[in-house]
């Protein structure tokens, strides 16, 4: 394996800057795929059948609370990245850790927002745009969801292989995965959420 | 009880279960015949576990073959039941079945895979690479296609095809008109196969943008892989929609959700929107590398450049920005209203511009050419009158008050095989031809393969000519029978004839393929149709590292100009070269998913999360597994080259 030294870690091998070149391109796939559920949903937001509409259920706090959560994490694994950019591998883990405990009390959050929709007569079932927000929400949050598990098992390798060209480029992968899932948050809080309470 | 019933035939017949024999007796003797001759670890170490491009790509070839005759019957079946009018050989249910797995079969698990056996033969032989770019993703896309593919197939003995067409539209392919678990196949079959789809996408970019010779920029890259290119990007941008779509379909059949339902505020033509906004993409993913295949075989027995390499590469870009504004004019007749029409009337049309640039540079590339008459070449110029036919009536179906009249009836069914047949289909098994000595090592015989061109052609000719004018008389598609006061059925006897001649021409395929396994000389050397780009620059059989030393390039054909104008293109001295490791865990995973597919399909929920857990216990096996391949030395590398003869020195 050659080594470029004069790169940062994470794009220091050819198979790295491989890697991330092809994430590029999956991310440009996850887009595509969320735009087809944000097409699915603006066409169904009005279709509410005999169940509620988006003003009747969706509830400010909550939703303010998981859009802190996850634009805070969004920013500590910002500064692991460059943590780990100054080889700094105890810094660089402690900004993964904290990231993790964002986005899992994101989650929390979120899976209570879940049983608050159920509650209240929106469930999976009841009309077209209960489906669409559900499926809409539901592949963020099992996004969110599979990355925390990824990010742990990133976070173990670092701790038990250090800062390697390796784990450098899987947890700067991460971190553009991290901050996709944030990047579509935003659109689900501006056009889902704010566009539905007004 | 209840639960038994559902992995019973819903609609059995005697064809059916003369199948299902015909299937167990078959695998049973490929298990009997591999353990008989003890090759359970050879096909374990060198086919099931490998990562070498060369070796999926040839089981992508095998995949595609078998595909083809299954879609095949399929095709006959349905051109003998409207033979003659009246007709009792299938009924309704089962013509249903019929046409939709026919189409299924023959786009998705026949075209495509042919398509990506030439992605993956030859793109990384044609920029001069060793892999592609993430060879262990290439095995795993392989293997859930794959598994994609035996789990749709297996719908037709276990529990019913899918009946609802190759559309599948809402609300016939809901619960309520579809009640067997058919449509449940297609929602899942397709969705595994298109996640493997989706991955080879992502895989060729990046082979591409990054792995390519030193001196090849993109302008000088071979016409293939720029059709490769652009149908990656098709892929990447076109398939995840399917992939939502799917999953939607899925809830509303398991779940009871209400997407495309008429109740509870679910729109059905969603679906139909959704579905053509990947499905239009979808036939230029098949076409494009068809029309790259063609523009690598005309230069070659022309015996001239291919003319137009920049207008080639634009039109091909321009047909993948317009095929993503095309896809309401599958559906001008479902109310979206004269302007939406208009404008996607005038969509449609624009794209018989770039393809119309295209057929121009064949055909310019032909004048004054030396032209050779192989069968490549043969199938090519039957391509070109064949193809420009389907595109007039292309053009025709793209005008939305006129699409009225042909709106489901068979005029649509002749145009889309006439497009796909010379289109997709000639290019296949002109590019089968063309390059089986680079892949096996011997040719195929020239003179079977020219009967096969011919036979071909005279039955396509007969069996959907006349598909135009019952269509425009108004015989409607998808309708399993008439009445003889119609007048269809001398044409109807007409196009069956033609299906026969058809299937004769791909009998004639196999005997050729036998045949010339038989008789074929093995003495061809590495180039024996005096080609232009780099794949023929290596060995034949080509060494598991391609090239023993990168190429240098320096045009748009290396290979010729190291030929004919004394250009090197291989510099400098023999290096270690580094190779990935061969891993059965693409292999496990997919098995995982075709479980997780099949219980999904019977809602059989334990079964479902076990395989689930297994899925993702692969995948915190691959985050934690270290694996950094290894060296071929330079004393392998010149034992091979020697073995090979031509070594470099």
């Amino acid at each position: 394996m050659k080594v470029d030294n004069s790169l940062p870690l994470e794009y220091s091998t050819e198979e790295n800057n491989l890697k991330i070149l092809g994430f590029w391109i999956f991310i440009g796939a996850e887009i595509m795929l969320f735009a087809t559920l944000f097409t699915a949903y603006f066409t169904l937001e009005n279709r509410i059948g005999n169940g509620p509409s988006g003003a009747e259920i969706f509830e400010i706090t909550p939703v303010l609370i998981e859009t802190i959560l996850l634009l805070t994490s969004s920013f500590t694994i910002g500064l692991g990245i460059h943590a780990m950019r100054l080889n700094k591998k105890k810094a660089t883990m402690g900004f993964f850790i904290i990231t993790l405990i964002l986005g899992a009390a994101f989650l929390g959050v979120e899976i209570y927002e879940f049983t608050h929709y159920v509650h209240v007569g929106a469930g999976l079932q009841t009309s077209a745009f209960t489906a669409a927000l559900l499926t809409t929400l539901g592949t963020h949050g099992l996004h969110v969801t599979l990355g925390l598990f990824w990010g742990l098992f990133i976070l173990i390798q670092i701790k038990k292989r250090g800062l390697t060209p390796e784990t450098a480029n899987k947890s700067f992968i991460f971190s553009l995965y991290w901050h996709f899932l944030d990047i579509i948050w935003i659109f689900i809080f501006s056009f889902i959420y704010l566009k539905g309470m007004m | 009880m209840d639960f038994f019933d559902r992995f019973a035939v819903p609609h059995p017949s005697f064809l059916i279960y003369a199948s299902m024999v015909g299937i167990g007796l078959t695998m049973l003797a490929i298990v009997v015949g591999i353990t008989y001759f003890k090759k359970w670890g050879y096909l374990w170490r060198e086919w099931i576990t490998t990562v070498d491009h060369k070796r999926i790509g040839i089981m992508y070839l095998l995949t595609a073959l078998l595909m083809l005759f299954r879609g095949g019957v399929d095709g006959i079946m349905m051109r003998y039941q409207l033979s003659m009018p009246e007709n009792t050989f299938l009924d309704s249910q089962h013509y249903n079945e019929v046409f939709t797995t026919h189409g299924i079969v023959m786009i998705l698990f026949m075209a495509m895979p042919f398509i990506i056996f030439f992605f993956n033969f030859l793109v990384p032989l044609q920029i001069g690479a060793r892999d592609v770019a993430f060879p262990r993703l290439n095995a795993l896309s392989f293997w859930l296609f794959f598994m994609g593919m035996g789990l749709f197939n297996l719908s037709f003995i276990i529990g019913g095809s899918p009946d609802a067409g190759w559309t599948s539209y809402f609300p016939l392919a809901g619960n309520e008109f579809s009640t067997s678990v058919g449509t449940n196949y297609y929602m899942i079959a397709i969705q595994i196969a298109g996640i493997g789809t989706l991955m080879t996408g992502i895989n060729f970019i990046t082979t591409i943008l990054k792995m390519r010779a030193p001196g090849m920029t993109l302008m000088k890259m071979p016409m293939f892989t720029w059709s490769a290119f652009i149908a990656n990007v098709i892929i990447v941008f076109a398939f995840p929609v399917l992939t939502v779509l799917l999953a939607m379909g899925t809830m509303d059949r398991l779940f009871g959700t209400n997407f495309f339902t008429t109740d509870n505020g679910g729109m059905d033509m969603l679906w139909a929107n959704l579905f053509w906004v990947w499905g239009h993409p979808e036939v230029y993913i098949l076409i494009l590398p068809a029309f790259g295949l063609y523009s690598e075989i005309i230069p070659t027995f022309a015996r001239r450049n291919l003319y137009g390499y920049k207008s080639m590469v634009a039109s091909m870009v321009v047909i993948s920005v317009l095929s993503f504004v095309v896809w309401a004019h599958h559906f001008f007749t479902m109310g979206q209203g004269p302007f939406a029409n208009s404008i996607f009337s005038i969509t449609t049309m624009a794209i018989a511009i770039p393809t119309g640039v295209k057929i121009f540079n064949w055909l310019f590339t032909l004048w004054k050419g030396k032209i050779e008459f192989t069968t490549p070449m043969l199938y090519s110029v039957l391509f070109i009158p064949l193809f420009t036919l389907g595109g007039v009536t292309g053009v025709m179906l793209a005008m939305s008050a006129a699409d009225y009249q042909y709106h489901n009836t068979m005029f649509l069914v002749a145009h889309f095989h006439n497009v796909i047949i010379p289109g997709v289909v000639y290019a296949m098994l002109a590019g089968m031809t063309f390059y089986w000595p680079k892949i096996f090592g011997f040719m195929l015989n020239e003179r079977l393969g020219k009967w096969t061109a011919w036979l071909l052609t005279i039955g396509f000719v007969l069996a959907f000519i006349p598909m135009y004018i019952t269509g425009l008389d108004g015989q409607a598609r998808r309708m399993y029978t008439y009445s003889e006061s119609t007048g269809f059925s001398l044409l109807n006897m007409v196009s069956f004839g033609g299906a026969a001649i058809m299937a004769i021409a791909f009998v004639l395929l196999v005997y050729n393929i036998y045949y010339s396994i038989r008789y074929s000389p093995r003495d061809i050397g590495n180039d024996p149709w005096d080609a232009r780009s780099l794949e023929w620059s290596t060995h034949t059989p080509i060494p598991e590292y391609n090239f023993a030393i990168t190429p240098q390039v320096a045009s748009t054909q290396a290979f010729w100009d190291s030929k004919k104008n004394g250009h090197e293109l291989f510099k400098g001295e023999i290096e270690k070269i580094h190779m990935p490791n061969n891993s059965g865990l693409p292999f496990i995973m997919s098995c995982m998913f075709f479980v997780f597919g099949f219980a999904m399909v019977f809602s059989i929920w334990p079964v479902v999360i076990v395989s689930l857990i297994g899925i993702l216990a692969c995948l915190v096996y691959r985050s934690f597994e270290q694996d950094h391949g290894r060296y071929i030395s330079v004393e392998e590398i010149k034992e091979t080259e020697t073995r090979l003869r031509g070594a470099k020195k």
